[in-house]
């Protein structure tokens, strides 16, 4: 008898786990059900079509068929594509170690007990969540060629001629990188507060016991300490610098001529303004690899320097 | 938390991470306290010095909004002028009664706050449900779908907007509300941020509610929600400024006037007039004024919601 209770009995329990284990399964689908429709239908299905879209011939007067590599062919035999992809390298070449630097020298300033030091933070993270047209038109006025408040500091200090900014395709992306790491900037110095916040102070005692100088201590205890930190700013920042969008649509629509175009008014301007669905998709794709592979190779040095 | 009454002075990032390091600590102050003098001197010194930079550093970077609220109260002859007039000549206070008559101002406005509430609403409900869903109920597959969340995070969104635009015009929804709201309620950023906060919220307490007898949703709505208040509103202001600054979404789905948002209201305004310096700048100004008196509210949880996303990132 005790040789079938004891029989019995894992099966009766893992009866019993199995219904909870169901039970628990329509539980949690229950929570993540209502998200998860949403979801899946306006983000996970696209995001698949896209890479399927980007080997068919389709555009808004044409059914889809299938084409292999034809897109990708078009697309480097396009001139477009090209400057559009120089631009927006470029403009990650300006914005991300800009923006790093600053905000990293921000946080530095900012990370001590002083009253009212709140006020400052807060004010230096307030251009991020502005509205990205007001912000757009203020600097687009700031930077008017003649009489902007800019171009008359540049000629008080005495730069005699003042470069033509968003009027002038050399100047114009050096413009929006300025207006857009003046945005940013607060965001990632939020980050690297956090990050300086979160060094233990017994490394800067016993570097202080050691008689390190303040240099040396930023040298060899916060720096190394704000690696984390570094790392996600870097990776954020890049993959940010390349999804670069809407402020180049409000402040140059990707002018004059080609200056500022970038690889997602690109996207735009084929897909939805042209309606070449699948052409728009091949670019689409480009933009996913370049953003995945900045991502990976960070991710791998960030690895190698931890060993 | 070395001082309690500056903390709430002067919110910060001190709630939301360890607070060690960097700042002065409570050892320091003690330290400097029994040699006096000398040093007490020293850092009061640099204390002035950093406020001096901190002061000139923040009035630099606010120029641009200086000089927005100045222009916005000028006539549009004297925006652009050599050498820049810092305070009006004049204020010419009637741009802010104008701007009303001259363009759809509170349509434009109305559209934004309904959009921005409505998307805001969804997008905190489900996402702290499927949160729980993620953080507190253990299932199969539960863990690979939450890498299928947090892999389209990484696809940056410009790659899928073409076929989102394709499917809303398909269901006939382009030119509507709808489409934006669809399209934003139900982000993968605002699970990921309430995960990010259950995960700290400990397995015995739900463990010790349901012996209680309380049920999961009973759990969610009456110990987790509850707990959850500053990652819920952090979410929620994140959300909502995101949707009332959102630019692209309108811009690719709203095509009559009557639909747009202040901020295709205000673009378009400066596409159409745009020697109206002042009149542009008066629209601006009231385009951030609710930003601003958003975030003077919850700017603690603005702060905090980006630290707790980033750092785990």
């Amino acid at each position: 008898m005790t040789a079938e209770t004891l029989k019995r009995a894992p099966a009766v329990h893992s009866r019993g786990n199995r219904k909870q284990a169901r039970r628990n399964t329509l539980i949690g689908w229950t929570f993540i059900l209502p998200n998860f429709l949403g979801f899946l239908a306006f983000t996970l299905i696209p995001v698949l079509a896209a890479f399927a879209l980007s080997f068919m011939e389709w555009t808004s007067f044409s059914a889809p068929r299938w084409v292999g590599l034809a897109n990708f062919q078009r697309m480097v035999q396009s001139d477009t594509f090209w400057v559009a992809l120089r631009n927006t390298v470029l403009y990650a070449l300006g914005h991300v170690p800009l923006t790093m630097a600053l905000a990293l020298v921000l946080a530095l300033l900012l990370n001590r007990k002083l009253k009212g030091i709140g006020f400052f933070r807060v004010a230096i993270f307030f251009p991020y969540i502005t509205s990205l047209v007001a912000v757009a038109v203020v600097w687009n006025m700031l930077f008017s060629p003649d009489s902007g408040p800019i171009n008359q500091f540049l000629h008080a200090v005495g730069i005699a001629n003042a470069p033509g900014w968003t009027s002038s395709s050399d100047w114009a992306m050096p413009a929006v990188i300025i207006t857009s790491v003046w945005r940013d900037m607060g965001y990632y110095m939020i980050l690297y507060l956090a990050g300086l916040q979160a060094i233990p102070t017994e490394l800067y005692e016993a570097a202080e016991v050691d008689g390190a100088s303040p240099w040396q201590r930023f040298w060899n205890v916060t720096l190394p300490s704000l690696r984390p930190t570094t790392f996600f700013v870097v990776v954020m920042l890049t993959v940010s610098s390349f999804k670069v969008f809407d402020l180049i649509v409000v402040m140059t629509n990707g002018g004059p001529g080609r200056a500022t175009t970038v690889l997602s008014q690109l996207i735009y301007q084929e897909g939805i303004g042209e309606g070449k669905f699948g052409y728009s998709s091949a670019i689409s794709l480009v933009l996913f690899v370049i953003v995945l592979t900045v991502t990976v190779l960070q991710f791998k040095l960030q690895q190698r320097r931890e060993r | 938390m070395t001082n309690m009454a500056e903390d709430l002075k002067a919110p910060d990032l001190e709630d939301g991470v360890p607070s060690r390091g960097g700042a002065i600590s409570p050892e320091d102050r003690r330290r400097s306290q029994r040699k006096m003098s000398t040093r007490e001197q020293k850092k009061r010194t640099t204390d002035v010095v950093i406020y001096g930079v901190l002061v000139v550093l923040v009035v630099a970077l606010m120029v641009p909004f200086i000089w927005m609220l100045s222009s916005s109260l000028k006539e549009n002859n004297q925006v652009l002028t050599v050498p820049i007039q810092w305070i009006p000549s004049e204020f010419v206070w009637s741009n802010y009664t104008d701007i009303w008559t001259r363009i759809p101002m509170m349509g434009y406005l109305q559209n934004s706050l309904y959009l921005a509430v409505i998307i805001t609403c969804l997008q905190v409900l489900t996402g702290s449900l499927a949160a729980y869903g993620f953080s507190k109920v253990r299932f199969p597959g539960r863990d690979v779908l939450f890498l299928a969340y947090i892999g389209t995070i990484a696809v940056p969104w410009q790659a899928y907007m073409v076929p989102q635009y394709i499917m809303m015009q398909q269901l006939g929804l382009t030119n509507s509300f709808n489409a934006l709201i669809l399209l934003q309620a139900f982000g993968a950023f605002g699970v990921f941020l309430m995960r990010q906060y259950y995960m700290t919220i400990p397995d015995e307490l739900c463990e010790a509610a349901r012996i209680d007898g309380l049920s999961e949703y009973g759990i969610w709505a009456r110990v987790i929600l509850p707990l959850s208040k500053p990652a819920l509103a952090s979410l929620a202001l994140l959300t909502f400024v995101n949707t009332w600054n959102d630019y692209m979404g309108p811009f690719i789905y709203l095509t009559s006037n009557r639909l747009w948002t202040v901020q295709l209201g205000l673009r378009s305004f400066v596409g159409q007039f745009d020697a109206e310096y002042a009149m542009i700048m008066t629209g601006s100004v009231i385009s951030v004024i609710p930003i601003l008196l958003i975030f003077l509210v919850g700017q603690r949880y603005f702060i905090q919601g980006i630290a707790t996303s980033g750092m785990k990132g």
